[in-house]
């Protein structure tokens, strides 16, 4: 608290709640001294829509697509790890097929995604070009996903036990030719990103984060991979068909925003090889998509997914009645975000917009709970109210006693 | 035709406030700028500040802490002001409708022109949306 009133005598910079560099509503003031930032405050909620309430009113088979619209951009992982949940709940295991499609899926979002970073990256930057290249890129991906379950967003892959269509073998051709253009632009991409001297310049060294803060704040994902620590639950924790292909996790050992953009474009290149032996695996066969499913029994279940940005974990409890009582959802940008105050802090305001973008923070993941004070509603900015509350109620129960 | 309404329909400039929404409005809008479908062409821009907006697109749910906020972004623009709800969360509230944090949806909360329903809707269902906006504006 001390450090808070210290402070106030400070300038603050306000980024958001809408700023044009945030797509999403997110407010974040930061504490300056002269250029340099001393101090980094977070306020969340303006993305708050309930969804682990909401979830214990919709029955075992709607969650599924209500956790889907936790996030957009990452709008498979968390069906994924919520399936996952429940069969690690039931106990069943799901059938091979279903097992390669889920992990195409998975992987398919890991490459639109992270072109997705490269670009806004390039345009947190004012580097303008790299944003529209990697998005132009993105879209033949955005296709692939229409070819395969109709929609270029939520894909309602997902059904627990299994998978809720397949993918065609007369798409299978067209989805190779188009990874195969695919994979020759992003070589050419990340070639143009790594040897520019501009963005080598902005990004390397800037917003360091070491082994050590890593391991403080739980960080996961990209943002660890590139300090150096290889945690993936691909790897540590196999599941879907993860076990069954041969891909690398990739580290890097700087920790800095370089690095994690070095990490996300080379993490492009698995995913390519991961999708194309999973589609060798399923190519010119039949078989089943999905176990059966009667009724879900009282129990408690847990299910991970590596998805884009780092661990997404899901923790289900059922009493054996048609919806969990008890659904907790842990997105990967809960823990990332806060790594800010490490990287951040000493930094100038000028690479502050980047090195909170260096996480790829997605805050509709990360808003599953939080306080909301109708009372405060206008002055939650305002930390001198916050005291003079806290001294009228200290006041408050000295009396009483 | 009133000469505000003239000098608005030349060329669209568009302010995009997310009030509590998946994203994935968010980010086809902004694909709408990229080169597969270029909305530039037509003289639309993304700026900075509802202060220079003709439209203001508005996507998610509008959860109780974005309601004033919204309202607030609502006034600053310049009017006549086109509002187009993006997305079923702004339309109806779709499947949060029933959560203990809808503010929503948008029309109760600001006047609406233009509904472009959908989760998400495509880029082109956009575009044809702020056709329609053109249209209605004759």
């Amino acid at each position: 608290m001390n450090n808070k009133q210290q402070n106030t005598k400070k300038v603050v910079v306000p980024i958001g709640p809408y700023h044009p560099l945030l797509e999403e509503p997110e407010f974040f003031a930061l504490y300056c001294e002269g250029e340099k930032v001393v101090d980094v405050e977070w306020q969340a909620g303006y993305n708050h829509r309930g969804i682990e309430k909401l979830s214990e009113s919709k029955h075992w088979d709607q969650v599924t697509f209500l956790v889907e619209r936790i996030c957009g951009i990452c709008s498979t992982s968390h069906p994924f790890a919520y399936c996952n949940a429940i069969e690690d709940l039931l106990g069943i295991t799901v059938p091979e097929r279903a097992r390669y499609i889920r992990s195409i899926i998975g992987e398919l979002e890991r490459l639109h995604s992270h072109l997705l970073w490269v670009g806004l990256a390039g345009h947190f930057l004012g580097y303008n070009t790299v944003f529209m290249w990697a998005w132009k890129y993105r879209e033949p991906v955005l296709d692939i996903f229409e070819i395969i379950t109709g929609n270029r967003n939520h894909y309602a892959m997902f059904k627990i036990g299994g998978v809720r269509r397949d993918i065609e073998n007369e798409d299978i051709p067209k989805i190779r030719k188009v990874l195969g253009e695919l994979k020759g632009k992003i070589e050419m991409l990340t070639g143009a990103v790594l040897d520019d001297p501009v963005l080598a310049a902005r990004l390397k060294g800037v917003g360091v984060l070491t082994k050590e803060h890593i391991k403080n704040f739980g960080a996961v994902g990209p943002v660890a991979r590139a300090s150096g620590v290889d945690i993936d639950v691909r790897k540590d924790d196999p599941y879907a068909a993860y076990p069954l292909v041969e891909w690398k996790v990739i580290t890097t050992e700087n920790g800095d925003v370089f690095d994690k953009a070095v990490v996300r474009l080379l993490e492009c290149f698995e995913s390519m090889k991961i999708i194309s032996q999973c589609l060798d695996a399923i190519e010119g066969k039949k078989g089943e998509i999905q176990a059966e499913v009667r009724e879900v029994p009282s129990g408690e279940g847990i299910g991970r997914h590596e998805a884009p940005r780092g661990e997404c974990f899901h923790y289900i409890r059922s009493d054996g009645t048609n919806r969990p009582t008890r659904h907790k959802i842990r997105a990967p940008s809960y823990v990332n975000i806060p790594t800010f105050k490490a990287s951040c802090i000493g930094q100038t305001i000028a690479d502050v917009a980047i090195i909170l973008a260096g996480v790829d923070p997605c805050y509709c993941c990360t808003e599953r709970v939080a306080v909301y004070d109708v009372e405060k509603k206008k002055k939650l900015h305002n930390f001198k109210y916050l005291v003079e509350k806290s001294k009228e109620k200290t006041e408050k129960i000295r009396k009483e006693i | 035709m009133n000469i505000k309404i003239k000098a608005l329909k030349k060329s669209l400039w568009v302010y995009h406030v997310s009030g509590g929404s998946c994203n994935n409005c968010d980010i086809e809008i902004l694909d709408c700028l990229t080169p597969k479908f270029d909305i530039e062409r037509f003289g639309m821009v993304l700026v900075g500040s509802p202060r220079h907006a003709d439209v203001l697109l508005c996507t998610g749910i509008v959860n109780k802490k974005c309601v004033e906020r919204v309202k607030e972004v609502y006034k600053q623009t310049a009017k006549p002001c086109v509002v187009v709800a993006i997305g079923s969360c702004a339309c109806s509230g779709g499947m949060f409708r029933d959560g203990y944090q809808m503010g929503g949806p948008l029309d109760k909360i600001i006047p609406v022109d233009v509904y472009i329903p959908g989760c998400p809707p495509k880029p082109e269902a956009m575009i044809a949306g702020i056709v329609k906006v053109l249209e209605k504006l004759k």
